[in-house]
């Protein structure tokens, strides 16, 4: 496996999982071949800053190239699909018919956003989503343009810093989701109506409970309007559907893989399983589009798209990859995100699915400086902080732990804890629980179909 | 078909920087060593450049030794193959 004339190891996705996977079997120890495919034609970039300052314009979409070591010494085949795997044969396919062998994959294709659907305005142009560096491009240029008024379809994370950056840039917004506010399936609606306040405060124009059933264009084909399901309507000469992800998964159709759009169904070592659930040892897979049993939540499936997981489960599955059969070692992750808007720094750890209550633990929602901790049954299992982040490292080793809830009192800072329900809406069932949203917000949000509204 | 380039002594190439901003704590050590490079918004917004020029190299490796938590990360040398 380490000789120079074996196939050596293909990483599908050159993206932030991909290259640290990559790096991670530089790390361990291996001197083999590397070959990194991508669909893009770029190296790996860094989401974050795209749906924020690549928005805003103080950086070039361009910018957001991620740092590499310099002994990677890896084969990059930029711009080419992957469309096919044949794991017998133990090589992929190409878009442009090349086949390539492998003695050990790591899928790392992510995801791509959710679009809107074509037959109810889909195709009409200023329609944009955002997940890619080229996707921020030419959003910028449209920003640029300056619209008479943009409509964000979707108020997870993407959707609000969409709104935030918006704002910042005076151009007029109207937010739509199908909950009462903002983060509802992240943060629920306690906490997500500080952001709601937010947006209120930068004039944004948020109608909460609302659905759009379909865009109107105009002559030449361009968006004009929105139709809603409460048969309102709204004029927007640019819109952002920002309704999650799609996990990247198309291409391992006829694989025998346990696939599809939720996520590519690992163990908990990130081997992926075949059609009967058994594990491929030589395939594994990390980031967006990895779903796994995550071992603090009771081995519940999921799919994470925070960035903090592409890089953590990128070097374990690498790790995995280069150690033998009896040595595959448990990927041990607690989620956490991080996301900047309209002023605010927030960050969270943990999963709040399932949460029955949540306390405010320091500062208050008043302020918009707080630390709130998600309970379930007594225990603590997840925490966001607005404004307050050098506390959640203490709450995240409770959350960590299963630490009661709320897991500190009578802190020298904390006046009262006000607790309360936190306005989850009603979960959607789709296969696989996802937590998704996307790195481009660095983040986190929602599951993929949070802020489905078609 | 990659549009990484080459050269190491280009001046023009920038330097790659990211900030693992789940680890950061905003201790804000950083925007000391090398301001403007990096730069905190708000109460606690860590900003960054990720491609700064390469003339601010030695300011950014002093901001990568200061961070209390090591979430800063800096590629000097673009170290391509192919």
């Amino acid at each position: 496996m380490s000789g120079v004339d074996t196939p050596g190891m293909i990483v599908v996705g050159a993206s932030l999982a991909g290259l640290h996977g990559a790096e991670a079997l530089r790390l361990n120890g291996y001197r083999g071949r590397i070959t990194i495919v991508g669909d893009e034609p770029h190296r790996p970039y860094d989401r974050p800053p795209l749906s924020k300052h690549v928005l805003s314009g103080e950086l070039a979409a361009d910018a957001t190239e991620l740092p590499q070591r310099a002994d990677l010494d890896a084969r990059w085949m930029l711009g080419q699909a992957v469309i096919g795997l044949d794991r017998h044969a133990h090589t992929i396919g190409l878009a442009d018919g090349a086949v390539l062998a492998y003695d050990k994959l790591l899928v790392t294709t992510g995801a791509r956003a959710r679009p809107w659907p074509v037959e109810s305005g889909g195709t009409l142009g200023n329609i944009f989503t955002l997940r890619g560096r080229d996707d921020a491009a030419r959003l910028r240029a449209a920003l640029v343009a300056g619209p008479s008024r943009i409509l964000i379809v979707g108020a997870g994370l993407i959707g609000c810093e969409a709104a935030s950056c918006c704002r910042s840039l005076g151009l007029p917004v109207t937010l739509i989701d199908p909950n009462l506010t903002p983060l509802a399936r992240s943060l629920g609606t306690w906490v997500g109506g500080v952001i709601a306040d937010c947006l209120k405060d930068a004039g944004v124009t948020y109608r909460p409970n609302a659905q759009v059933l379909r865009f109107e264009g105009d002559a030449t084909g361009r968006v004009v309007r929105a139709h809603l399901a409460d048969e309102h309507v709204v004029e927007a000469d640019l819109v952002i559907v920002a309704l999650g992800a799609v996990r990247e998964t198309g291409w391992l159709k006829a694989a025998g893989l346990m696939a599809d759009a939720s996520g590519l169904t690992c163990d908990a070592a990130c081997r992926t399983l075949d059609a009967d659930g058994a594990p491929c040892p030589d395939i594994y897979a990390a980031g967006d589009v990895a779903r796994w049993p995550i071992s603090l939540y009771g081995d519940r499936l999921i799919s994470v798209e925070h960035w903090g997981n592409a890089v953590a489960q990128g070097g374990h599955a690498a790790r995995n990859m280069l150690a033998p059969a009896d040595d595959q070692r448990p990927y041990d992750h607690l989620p956490a995100f991080w996301s900047s808007q309209f002023g605010i720094n927030i960050k969270a750890v943990g999963l709040s699915e399932g949460a029955d209550t949540v306390a405010i633990v320091h500062g208050s929602r008043a302020s918009r400086r707080f630390l709130a901790v998600y309970g379930r049954e007594g225990r603590s299992i997840s925490a966001v902080s607005f404004d307050q982040a050098r506390w959640l490292p203490a709450y995240a080793e409770a959350i960590r732990i299963g630490g009661a809830f709320p897991p500190i009192r009578d802190a020298s800072d904390q006046d009262r804890i006000v607790s309360g329900l936190p306005g989850f809406p009603p979960p959607r069932r789709v296969s696989g629980s996802q937590v998704s949203g996307s790195q481009v917000s660095g983040s986190h949000v929602s599951r993929s179909d949070e802020a489905r509204h078609a | 078909m990659t549009l990484v380039p080459q050269t190491i002594d280009d001046a023009e190439v920038p330097l790659r920087v990211v900030v693992d901003l789940n680890r950061c704590q905003g201790y804000a050590q950083c925007c000391f060593a090398a301001p403007g490079v990096f730069d905190v918004r708000g109460h606690e917004i860590l900003f960054y450049d990720p491609a700064p020029p390469r003339a601010r190299r030695g300011e950014i490796e002093r901001a990568v030794h200061a961070c209390p938590v090591r979430a800063i990360r800096m590629q000097a040398e673009p170290g391509v193959t192919q």
